[in-house]
């Protein structure tokens, strides 16, 4: 009995344990600091998840197709960019294309998700047709993708835009922020995709055994590049929620986003090794990642320790994740 | 001296949720051959797993030359003189036979305050240990370039470098040429002479006659017994081994083939020309035709060409008269075509995904709402029916196909192409790696399919099954077509195999 009882609670520390110890981080935080469990706090760490939901739900395909994505930092800056150019106000003096009235923000972020889909295509392209492993191929992409970047801004940061582009930010819909309604959106649709369409499916046969994908008919090849294409897609709407909550752009925006991204994804049960991963797996990385920071600041721990926990957190998560599989044996 | 050499004694173990062993023994005796049978799932593997310290024996006992050992993991196996030959060998293809053979014990010499590897060493002792099995190729030459038979005597070559006492041969034969068995074998008797205990677990009857001295035979992780293999026959060890009589190993067919010719391929090449060339051969509706030879006989290569996954440089296919370019899978797959793969871990199932993902994989296309939204309501009938039709045991279709027997996993592919509803089927070693009951499962799965007019290709290397099952027979080697065999009472081994050879 007694050892039953120990073999449980060695299964829900497996299954649980990372969420367990930020839920136990968030009850001691909110007693000793109670403003931690506000409403404007709380908000605040929902705004803060918004963009980086949208950026991991995109690299998460990747990574279900046993791949990555290192260009997805890179990719958010440059669409910023893209974004700032095109919502300036007429009347700011530092205008990138002065002549130009600023595009209605729907247009501009149509023509963001496009451009950026463009080259993840090409990177989808490369690691599809020209089998260059996703590790490589997003990586050149990455340094591609800045050098283009900085020659089309000349590496100046953007600012002065439109209210229109900032109240993406500001603004609310039932007392909710705009961003975090796109987010919900965003992770409504990819559920949808996953789920619900053959092209998810095929994401999870690639993921779980290309060979066997390609003998049963799965166009992997035109998969794939959707795939990293939709991804890229994501990053440029991250880039352009990131450029209005900012206020501004420069191409160093999101530098770094896309490892916190592919941690998040992973602390959440997104298999590296492929296959394996939900649309809730990403929420609830980017949730345990997030809530962490903000815990950890009004804790007033050093912001520079904050790194170090980040990186035990990842540690212990892919350890326990780990062993769900090893267990199973 | 103990009267056996290794004995294992009251083992049991546990996963969650099955009794995978159950008070289990194992007696060898010194300088012989003991054939440890069961069918897949009986716990074989598990046993030997234990005897490793792979797996920790809820309860058991290890005793090797009449002493008790305790073995916590594989290396404490070794020093003891028990060494594995492994059913999927796991040595390092890029690196050479001498480093595989010595790794984590590469020989060293002092290079002034360094300790470095003794190249020189390795190689000649490497050369020397080589020998002793009867193989002569270089130490030096890469492993990955070797057959996979060579590298199997490398593995036996670093277990009798060990001076093992005591070597377990997992399935060693699955996967070899019959040139490579003889060899094998004539390696097994040499140690045999020498006074090496072996423990032999394979499916094959013929072999185990051949080769083995006792067989203890296990079932659904009990032990069942052990006897010298000379008073039993090989039905009375199948009977053993599954609990019951099996009278027909090969179930009735109810069908004969009929005239209309359902594919038709002409001077197939392959771009490569040490595989397939000039390669013909028809198929008939209704009929189950074998594809014989020996291993390397490019039969996998050809029929892989047929349905676009290798490269064609020249030929024709031609489906009910039609002829057709097939460039990929899926295009085999709108001509009616379907494919279960000899490898059935490498490119057949998606062990992370569950029974529902891997059959739906192939008709996701066709089971579309809108034109774009899976209507899971008509795959899910898809799938169930089929595990009905196919009695696939599982709990439900959102198991883990990995969690499945060899068998079940088979059967679930067969799911697959069914329900792409194909005219033609071709099926590599459709009964590899399963057990005497899922494999006559299979085979009256493909009698029933033959009788409902699809045409069937079987390539299989299993000499009894090639003749019991198939209509026709095609023999191949080194990649050219050697022989068709079409009547009934001209189906003998000594006819397959004199095709088989014809290098």
């Amino acid at each position: 009995m007694e050892n039953k009882k120990k073999l449980n609670f060695k299964d829900i520390m497996i299954n649980y344990g990372v969420i367990i110890i930020v839920v136990l981080l968030v009850i001691y935080t909110g007693i000793t600091s109670p403003n931690f469990l506000s409403v404007n706090n709380l908000t605040n760490i929902l705004n803060n998840m918004s963009s980086r939901l949208v950026i991991a739900l995109g690299i998460a395909g990747c990574i279900i197709t046993a791949g990555c994505d290192l260009s997805a930092g890179r990719m958010i800056g440059f669409g910023a960019c893209i974004a700032g150019t095109l919502l300036q106000r007429i009347d700011y003096s530092n205008k990138f294309y002065p002549e130009m009235e600023p595009l209605n923000i729907f247009v501009a972020l149509i023509i963001v998700m496009a451009i950026c889909a463009l080259f993840g295509s090409v990177t989808g392209f490369f690691i599809a047709y020209m089998h260059v492993p996703p590790f490589i191929s997003t990586m050149a992409m990455m340094e591609i993708v800045y050098g283009i970047n900085m020659i089309y801004t000349n590496s100046t940061p953007l600012g002065g835009y439109v209210t229109a582009y900032t109240n993406l930010s500001t603004g609310t819909f039932l007392g909710v922020s705009y961003l975090i309604w796109i987010a919900v959106i965003v992770a409504a649709i990819t559920w949808f995709i996953f789920n619900m369409t053959r092209h998810g499916k095929y994401m999870y046969a690639i993921g779980g055994n290309p060979q066997a994908a390609e003998v049963a008919g799965v166009p992997v090849n035109k998969t794939l590049i959707i795939i990293y294409a939709k991804a890229a897609a994501m990053y440029g709407l991250a880039g352009f929620m990131l450029g209005a909550k900012a206020g501004g752009a420069s191409v160093n925006l999101g530098l770094g986003y896309e490892m916190e991204a592919i941690a998040a994804c992973t602390i959440g049960g997104v298999s590296v090794s492929g296959g394996r991963g939900k649309v809730s797996s990403a929420i609830l990385g980017v949730a345990v990642f997030e809530i962490l920071k903000a815990a950890l600041q009004f804790l007033g721990v050093n912001s520079n320790a904050q790194w170090i926990a980040l990186g035990i957190i990842i540690f212990i998560a892919i350890s326990l994740d780990i062993r769900k599989y090893v267990a199973r044996k | 001296m103990a009267e056996y050499r290794l004995e294992l004694k009251g083992v049991s173990k546990s996963f969650p949720g099955v009794k995978a062993l159950d008070n289990v023994q194992l007696s060898v005796r010194p300088g012989t051959v003991h054939a440890l049978m069961g069918e897949n799932g009986a716990g074989k593997s598990t046993l030997m797993k234990c005897l490793f310290g792979i797996y920790k024996m809820d309860a058991g006992e290890i005793f090797l030359e009449g002493e008790k050992i305790k073995v916590a993991n594989p290396d404490e196996a070794m020093k003891y003189g028990i060494a594995m030959v492994h059913q999927e060998l796991q040595p390092v293809p890029a690196r050479s036979v001498a480093e595989n053979l010595y790794l984590g014990r590469f020989p060293v010499k002092k290079f002034g305050p360094l300790q470095v590897i003794d190249h020189k060493k390795m190689y000649e002792d490497t050369a020397y240990w080589l020998n002793e099995v009867k193989m002569d190729f270089d130490p030096k030459a890469q492993l990955g370039s070797l057959s996979i038979g060579q590298m199997q005597s490398v593995e036996i070559a670093k277990a009798v470098s060990h001076q093992a006492k005591v070597v377990i041969f997992d399935e060693p034969t699955s996967s070899l040429s019959d040139n490579e068995v003889e060899a094998l074998f004539r390696i097994m008797n040499d140690l045999r002479d020498k006074g090496v205990s072996m423990v032999y677990i394979s499916h094959k009857m013929d072999e185990i006659k051949r080769i083995a001295d006792d067989v203890t035979i296990m079932r659904d992780g009990t032990y069942v017994g052990t006897w010298p293999v000379s008073e039993l026959t090989t039905d009375q060890i199948i009977a053993r081994m599954v609990g019951r009589e099996l009278t027909n190993v090969y179930p009735e067919r109810k069908n004969k083939p009929e005239d209309e010719v359902v594919l038709e391929v002409k001077d197939l090449c392959s771009i490569h020309p040490r595989s397939f060339q000039n390669v013909s051969f028809n198929l008939h509706k209704g009929e189950i035709l074998g594809f014989g030879g020996l291993v390397g006989a490019q039969r996998t290569e050809l029929l892989e060409g047929v349905f676009g996954i290798r490269a064609v440089a020249s030929g024709e296919v031609f489906i009910k008269g039609q002829k057709v370019n097939i460039r990929k899978p899926a295009d085999a797959m709108k001509d009616g075509i379907g494919l279960i793969t000899e490898d059935r871990r490498g490119n057949g199932i998606f062990g992370c995904l569950s029974i529902k993902d891997n059959v739906g994989v192939s008709v996701y296309n066709k089971y579309l709402r809108a034109g774009f939204i899976l209507d899971h309501q008509k795959i899910n009938k898809v799938v169930d029916d089929s595990i009905q039709m196919l009695s696939i045991k599982t709990p439900s279709m959102q198991e883990h196909i990995s969690n499945l027997s060899g068998g079940n996993q088979q059967k679930v592919i067969v799911a697959r192409w069914l329900a792409n509803n194909p005219d033609i089927l071709i099926m590599d070693e459709p009964t590899r790696g399963i057990d005497v009951g899922a494999k006559h499962e299979i085979y009256e799965i493909m009698n029933d399919l033959a009788a409902q007019g699809k045409a069937i290709i079987m390539i299989s290397s299993e000499m009894a099954e090639l003749l019991g099952m198939s209509d026709r027979i095609y023999v191949m080697c080194d990649g050219k077509m050697r022989g068709e065999i079409t009547e009934k009472e001209d189906m003998t081994q000594a006819k397959v195999m004199s095709y088989a050879t014809q290098f």
